[in-house]
């Protein structure tokens, strides 16, 4: 089998079986509003949320969500031993990262789907003046995140206390997503969009996603072999 | 045709020629920066802060300095200690074991 | 390097010995006064912390990609480490700051990306003492990511907002102030080199009791 059709396979059964289930999308989409939610006491003045604290919002609720998204997605590979068959199929690891790297990177494109317009409807951001800067600096970001989040959300299905430690290890990690994600969406919400800005802080996610993804899949083999 | 033991060497080498350019590429895209988003003054003239003692400030930090030295230095002895005296303990069970 | 040890004690010893001295006798700066003394240590624990940094991620790509378990006792030691020098250089930085710029902490490059450093290194500690078994491979993997991730973290934090001192006060330091600073630097690599030999060593004995309990069993 080639590394190409390995990778689409693994990433198909997961979003095959999300398609059944409907748990992951379910669970982050409502972790997701209830996380805006709570932003809304903290950043909203007299009706109006402040500057720059939609961007903010965004970034930080889809990190969230990608957390949960992220362990439920690898803890079903755990509760059926999955993880471990796939890992002693004769396969390339690597071709299983990136099948997982792309079942997960879709999950959280489908979530922010959702999220990005309640966003837009919710704190009124014009995030769609510059459709084509937004969605590229959402899938650099969300690549980048996803990329991480897959390499030590895999490493952790095995280990102890998983819950607690993928949040502390993803959260520092990826904080370059964060900070290019929410200053790249602040520059593009500023009544005069800042374009050269948000190129900036678009090639720095993509810098970040080359460097990342290349160390990510040189790590997942040695990392997950026994 | 190649043997595959001379193609994952081939790999090898690529992969580390390609992390060892990306190495050397990293600091000076980091250091090809565009000017800061935001200007920001330094405060080093607060009107409050001049009439503040420095030398408790110092103090402080060279205390902290040392403590964590110390310190350090301190559970480094102990743990060494332990780890000897286990290894002691249990190097006498094993030649005891043997002569049984 | 047990040959080397008591040499770099010798020398440690006595860089430190003479470092107050140079410290005390350099010239007062002109606008922030003795609070400036801070510089000398806090900059040069700065330094060796990347530099522990940059040691642990190197140690973890060995390990992970050679399979030397010594490689895996260094990156350990070096995080440790790194985490104790971010310790002090976290502590200092602030108390130098309250004085020049009148606040604790600054959200700026420098101060973000140590702390984003220390985060990581805190997480590499965290792994390995509650990871369970297999946990050295993964902590490796966060020591590789955590170096690969220093340029991303200051360029970012760089556009963001930036009030420390940038890069250019140390080249342009005047004479009579890079001599006590690079004297500090030396003492604390000097520092550095041996209490990382001291924590190896404990890591190897450690191996080495794993063995024997091994061996026991059998």
């Amino acid at each position: 089998m080639t590394f190409l059709s390995t990778a689409t396979l693994v990433a198909r059964k997961d979003l095959l079986v999300e398609a059944r289930s409907r748990e992951v999308i379910y669970t982050s989409l409502l972790f997701a509003i209830s996380c805006m939610l709570v932003f809304a006491f903290g950043l909203v003045k007299e009706g109006r949320v402040i500057a720059d604290a939609a961007g903010a919002i965004l970034w930080i609720t889809i990190a969230f969500a990608g957390t949960l998204a992220l362990s439920r997605i690898f803890d079903r590979e755990r509760q059926n031993e999955t993880l471990r068959a796939l890992l002693l199929a004769p396969t390339p690891r690597a071709a299983i990262y990136v099948g997982k790297f792309a079942g997960v990177l879709g999950l959280l494109l489908l979530v922010e789907g959702i999220v990005v317009p309640l966003v837009v409807l919710m704190f009124d951001a014009q995030l769609f003046r510059h459709t084509g800067w937004m969605l590229g600096l959402l899938l650099a970001g969300s690549a980048g995140y996803a990329a991480v989040g897959t390499l030590f959300a895999a490493m952790l299905a095995r280990s102890r206390s998983r819950g607690a430690l993928l949040p502390v290890l993803l959260y520092p990690i990826t904080v370059p997503v964060i900070i290019g994600g929410v200053r790249g969406t602040a520059a593009l919400l500023q009544p005069e969009a800042d374009l050269v800005l948000a190129r900036a802080w678009l090639m720095m996610l993509i810098a970040f996603d080359a460097v990342f993804i290349t160390l990510s899949l040189w790590t997942f083999e040695p990392a997950m072999t026994e | 045709m190649t043997s595959p033991v001379s193609k994952t060497k081939r790999m090898r080498v690529l992969r580390a020629t390609f992390v060892a350019v990306l190495l050397l590429i990293l600091p000076a895209i980091a250091h090809r920066q565009p000017p800061a988003q935001e200007g920001f003054v330094p405060v080093d003239q607060l009107p409050g802060a001049e009439q503040m003692p420095a030398a408790p400030l110092v103090a402080a930090a060279y205390a902290v300095a040392w403590a964590a030295v110390l310190l350090y230095l301190f559970s480094i002895w102990k743990r060494l200690g332990t780890v000897e005296r286990e290894l002691a303990d249990v190097a006498k069970r094993i030649e005891a074991g043997s002569r049984r | 390097m047990r040959r080397l040890f008591p040499v770099l004690l010798v020398l440690c010893m006595a860089l430190f010995a003479y470092a107050p001295f140079l410290i005390l006798n350099a010239p007062y700066e002109s606008t922030m006064g003795l609070v400036q003394k801070i510089f000398y240590f806090h900059v040069s624990t700065a330094i060796t912390m990347f530099v522990s940094a940059f040691t642990c991620g190197i140690a973890s790509a060995i390990f992970l990609f050679g399979r030397r378990p010594a490689a895996d006792r260094v990156g350990f030691a070096a995080a440790e480490l790194t985490v104790l020098l971010g310790l002090v250089v976290l502590i200092s930085g602030p108390l130098w700051a309250r004085k020049a710029w009148g606040l604790w902490w600054q959200w700026d490059a420098r101060l973000t990306s140590t702390l984003v450093m220390w985060l990581v290194f805190q997480a590499y500690l965290l792994l390995r003492r509650f990871g369970g078994p297999g946990s050295e491979k993964l902590a490796a993997a966060v020591g590789l990511f955590g170096a690969a991730l220093v340029p991303f973290v200051y360029w970012s934090v760089n556009m963001w907002r930036t009030v420390h001192p940038t890069t250019n006060v140390v080249p342009t330091l005047d004479a009579s102030m890079r001599g006590p600073f690079l004297w500090c630097v030396a003492a604390f690599l000097c520092l550095y080199v041996l209490l990382l030999a001291a924590r190896t060593e404990l890591e190897k004995r450690r191996a080495r009791l794993d063995e024997l309990y091994l061996a026991l069993e059998d």
